[in-house]
């Protein structure tokens, strides 16, 4: 399944130039479009800075990488197939990655659940391999194809948020922190996601709260939870299991991120050197992101909503719109302390839907990482509906959309 | 009397002297004469497409000097003090409306090579000044300038309007700005201040030729104003009015196959409905002048007629006070014939009216630029598109070049585009006859200033060099199409914004013209500018880019939907936080059965109230507590509003 996936993508990257996905505003943001980065590279070839102009806002790192294969040849190849195989590689990776962290995920429960003698919840709700289900739902999602054929950066934003993760679940700070670092670098956005790899780095992964066992005593009295008895009454005696928060981890984690980020600014400095350095870069990537400078469309709630507010709003508004990611942060936190894991989802979720310049690359991301929580989803009811707002909210993403498809399609 | 014979003794010193000292006495010794010099030139010249070209050129001179706040008695002071104040060293502003046919009324001779304009208003300006201060004074030109001729120049204060081109329009020009408003509007009100510069205004002279209806009826009208300003020869100020006009025919004899292609004949008066009675008593010289193209007077010289202004295919109303012939260097071919009427020897009573009448029908086209350039938009919907530019070599190629068969062109390309039409300069693609060749086979220089938004626009330089037996030559660019905030779009967003034209110079052509007698010319500022050697150059189209307009009707629609969409996620999200769901589900479990759904209880309400009974004793005695509640909650918000209004109000 997986390798037919990648073969249908590359089935897809010969019809790349009919489709014509990376111009399309739904695919490539003006943060992640693959063509500005071949302007930035051509500015930077030409003895300029690539943030002279609007045109390029990515990271300077990712010129040295990708700008190379950006060139236009004039026989041969079309120029796109390296970029895009590249991509495909990046998906495989990610896949791979999610296949992993869902395996550990799977493994820890089972192992909490069996310390806690409750594998035959396990046994009775018969579990689906989540790592496979998540892996191949990412690799067969439409949005990730589309990202992956159209020429757009995001696969390695994707890339790095899921390598965080998973450096997180499987216990290595250094990992999950480059990971962290790169991704914060490049997209500015998971750097929310500090708080989900600590507590994953911390507590470990996702385990059942605590605060189940107290709700499963007091349900012994009611007549509902027939099949479990045998279970509870063994749980009973165990008590309610402690898990400790270890420093160590998360200190080490921060330590790592503090070396990693310093390295990219000490490569980033030495690649802008000539040009207007670091103070440049900051203001063209992340302050291009906070800005929203950009009015074209996109799925986004932003842009037509800055295209049309009254200019002494501005400030006021942009402050709110950003305010709303990190307003639902500490809470989110209190609910959802023994699942950073599913944290760590919510956040790209409501990342990917408020960010100032989506694309259907960070929905993909999130509905990819959906598979993993198949088990738990279909119990837990606060994970429930939590994600049911969540899929609220992502419908929501589409009336932007047919908006802009209005204003684009209606010519006067 | 006594005073050119000084200055001719002085002038005899100097060269004996052969000294750099004494220069300073001269230019001391000229300007304490303050001799303030004005005149005014007419010339005519029909064009191959029986249309007339008039071109009026009005010259003011002023001598150096020092003091700044000093009268002058022909020159115009607001021009002076605007010099003075912006440090300007050369600077031209034009007006105009309609575009120059370059196939048709050529490209390569002096005339349309330093008259043929881009349309709307185009300004460049170098100053004397470094590099920091030049934009600052930029800024306040084009607002003075604006104040000047009732016009919008001032729109090019903003940043976004203006570029700095570094060899693009002429070699080494670092301290030169440009700005273009290819949509601006020329009329009467941009017509009448440029009038009130000229010491007759329109009351005397050629000036009064100026009819509104008629010259604003013309195919095209560009109306200049060009300054040079150095230390050692003052101000020259030439102000300068092209109009290219259709005689109207005059059926008076039957128009039979023949007469339809004769030229219609023409005369002063019936393009301008006004006759020329007398010269600005303040001119120094006025003279109209008749040109006949350098093609045209082959063709007469073929048919055996001479120079005379009376002959077999043409005749001139009035008898030329002077015959100027073009000194043609290229194999002894025939130069163009200017006819001189000077103005001088008309009065009130006797009109001078200049006019040809054509005997034989004459074909003949004039010399036009080496390569004839035109820009067009490709690609369709309102997200992106693509700029190409096109190059097609003319007849006139070979006329230029000695060998054409191994030979390079070189040819400039200057263009600005604004911020919102985002160029991918990676993009530039080139295609010789056709075929795509590489980039650096063909650009030999190329400087990219690209557009940021809000702030600059966009603007490439680039040389390219090709060889000459092309047959053409295209270069095609990428953008995408910005979006633009709902205050920045112009009154009538749906038609679309203007891209100004872009301009294409040829550094190996030159325009010039050289006449037999010298001496005589340097009478004429009009004649002395066509000896100038001008490198050639061309104005493409202007393009029409439409943009995505939002709705401007509903700017609140927008705001309350997007706000709704954001409460709808914080409103939802902070509800799955805050309730416990097992819990309440417990909850309701341990309470009475029927009370489960909310629609279950709003049916039994309006069956018959049944199950409020069982329920009347217990909200009775709990509701107290919520009242209270209620109570202080009102009261609480109530000092805290009356706080804050105190608080503001004391401030």
């Amino acid at each position: 399944m997986a390798v037919g996936s990648l073969i249908f993508r590359l089935i897809l990257i010969g019809f790349s130039d009919d489709l014509n996905l990376g111009s399309r505003p739904e695919v490539a943001t003006p943060v992640t479009s693959l063509r500005r980065l071949a302007e930035g590279y051509w500015l930077r070839n030409s003895s300029m800075s690539p943030y002279s102009g609007s045109m390029y806002h990515g990271s300077p790192l990712l010129l040295h990488v990708l700008g190379p294969l950006t060139i236009k040849r004039v026989e041969g190849l079309p120029s796109h197939l390296f970029c895009s195989s590249i991509f495909i590689i990046i998906d495989f990776i990610t896949a791979m990655l999610i296949r992993a962290t869902g395996q550990k995920l799977m493994s820890t429960n089972h192992q909490s659940l069996q310390r806690l003698n409750l594998s035959c919840v396990q046994e009775t709700m018969g579990c689906t391999n989540v790592g496979d289900l998540a892996s191949l739902i990412f690799l067969w999602n439409p949005f990730t194809l589309v990202t992956c054929v159209g020429s757009s950066t995001s696969p390695i934003d994707n890339l790095m948020v899921v390598l965080a993760i998973f450096g997180a679940c499987s216990g290595l700070p250094s990992l999950a922190a480059f990971g962290w670092v790169i991704a914060t670098h490049l997209s500015l956005y998971p750097a929310i996601l500090i708080i989900p790899v600590i507590l994953l780095l911390g507590y470990g992964p996702d385990v059942p709260p605590s605060k189940l066992f107290l709700l499963e005593k007091s349900g012994e009295s009611g007549s509902d939870y027939s099949s479990d008895k045998t279970c509870s009454k063994q749980r009973s005696k165990e008590g309610s299991p402690i898990h400790l928060f270890s420093w160590r981890p998360a200190l080490c984690f921060i330590l790592w991120s503090l070396i990693w980020s310093s390295y990219i600014f000490f490569l980033s400095f030495i690649s802008l050197k000539e040009f207007g350095g670091l103070s440049e870069m900051m203001k063209k990537s992340h302050g291009f992101i906070l800005n929203v400078e950009d009015l074209s469309p996109n799925i986004g709630v932003f842009w037509y909503f800055f295209a049309e507010v009254f200019e002494f709003f501005r400030s006021f508004f942009l402050i709110v719109f950003h305010i709303n990611i990190l307003f639902m942060l500490f809470p989110l936190v209190i609910r959802l302390r023994h699942r950073p894991c599913f944290l760590a989802f919510v956040y790209i979720a409501i990342m990917s839907m408020l960010k100032s310049y989506p694309s259907v690359g960070d929905s993909a991301l999130y509905l990819g990482l959906l598979g993993l929580f198949a088990n738990e989803l279909a119990g837990d009811t606060s994970a429930n509906r939590i994600l049911s707002i969540v899929s609220i909210l992502g419908s929501n993403e589409v009336p932007p959309g047919t908006n802009m498809n209005m204003a684009i399609n209606v010519k006067p | 009397m006594a005073r050119p014979y000084d200055r001719s003794l002085l002038l005899i010193l100097v060269l004996l002297l052969c000294c750099d000292g004494v220069r300073p006495i001269l230019g001391a010794g000229g300007g304490g004469g303050g001799e303030e010099e004005f005149t005014e030139e007419l010339l005519l010249k029909p064009l191959p497409d029986k249309k007339v070209l008039a071109h009026f050129h009005f010259q003011s001179t002023v001598p150096p000097s020092d003091s700044i706040g000093r009268h002058h008695h022909l020159f115009p002071k607001a021009i002076a003090q605007l010099v003075k104040k912006f440090h300007i060293r050369e600077l031209e502003l034009s007006f105009t409306q309609g575009r120059w046919n370059y196939e048709s009324w050529g490209g390569s001779d002096p005339m349309s090579n330093i008259n043929a304009k881009a349309p709307g208003v185009e300004l460049w300006t170098v100053f004397d000044l470094p590099p920091n201060d030049i934009d600052e004074n930029w800024k306040g030109l084009t607002h003075a300038l604006s104040g000047i001729f009732c016009s919008s120049v001032n729109f090019l204060e903003s940043s976004t309007a203006y570029s700095a081109p570094h060899w693009g329009l002429r070699v080494n020009s670092s301290s030169m700005r440009y700005g273009a408003l290819p949509r601006e509007a020329v009329c009467t009100e941009n017509l009448t201040p440029w009038l009130k510069l000229l010491p007759c205004r329109d009351k005397a002279g050629l000036a009064s030729l100026l009819d509104r209806p008629s010259i604003y009826r013309g195919y095209y009208h560009s109306q200049r104003l060009q300054l040079f300003s150095t230390g050692p020869t003052g101000i020259i100020l030439d102000q300068t009015l092209t109009v290219v006009l259709q005689p109207s025919v005059q059926m008076d004899n039957i128009p039979n196959s023949y007469d339809r292609f004769l030229q219609p004949n023409w005369s002063i008066m019936s393009m301008f409905k006004k006759k020329v009675t007398g010269q600005c008593v303040l001119a120094k010289a006025s003279t109209i002048f008749i040109e006949l193209e350098n093609s045209l007077a082959a063709e007469i010289e073929k048919l055996g007629c001479g120079e005379s202004w009376k002959n077999p295919a043409f005749e001139l109303s009035v008898k030329p006070d002077r015959v100027i012939r073009e000194l043609n260097s290229v194999e002894g071919k025939s130069g163009s014939t200017l006819y001189e009427f000077k103005v001088v020897q008309y009065d009130k009573y006797e009109h001078l009216d200049v006019g040809i009448k054509w005997k034989l029908p004459l074909v003949w086209s004039c010399p036009q630029v080496p390569f004839l350039a035109s820009r067009f938009l490709m690609g369709s919907g309102n997200e992106r598109g693509s700029i190409a530019i096109s190059l097609r070599p003319t007849q006139s190629l070979e006329w230029f070049l000695s060998d054409p068969q191994r030979c390079t062109v070189r040819a400039v390309v200057f263009q600005v585009v604004p911020w919102y039409v985002k160029v991918y300069y990676h993009t530039l693609q080139i295609f010789i006859d056709g075929k795509p060749m590489p980039v650096t086979d063909v650009v030999e220089k190329i400087r990219v200033s690209p557009s940021e938004d809000k702030v600059s626009p966009g603007s490439l330089e680039m040389m390219l060099r090709f060889s000459c037996v092309m047959s053409s030559a295209a270069l095609t660019m990428d953008f995408d199409k910005g979006f633009l905030h709902i205050d920045e779009y112009p009154p009538d967003a749906n038609q679309g914004f203007d891209i100004p034209s872009a301009v294409i110079s040829f550094p190996d052509f030159y325009s010039s013209r050289s006449y037999l007698e010298d001496n005589s010319l340097e009478q004429s500022p009009l004649l002395l500018k066509r000896q100038k050697k001008t490198v050639l150059q061309s104005y493409t189209e202007v393009l029409l880019v439409p943009l995505t307009t939002p709705d401007f009707s509903m700017p609140y629609n927008v705001i309350t939907f997007t706000c709704t969409v954001l409460a709808l996620y914080f409103g939802s999200l902070l509800n799955a936080l805050r309730r416990r769901i097992g819990e309440e589900e417990r909850l309701l479990k341990s309470k009475d059965p029927k009370l489960v759904g909310l629609i279950p209880r709003i049916l039994s309400k309006l069956k018959g109230r049944t199950p409020e009974s069982c329920q009347s004793a217990s909200p009775s005695s709990a509701s107290s507590k919520p009242a209270s509640k209620w109570l202080f909650k009102v009261v609480f918000v109530a000092v805290v509003a009356v706080l804050w209004h105190f608080y503001f109000n004391t401030d």
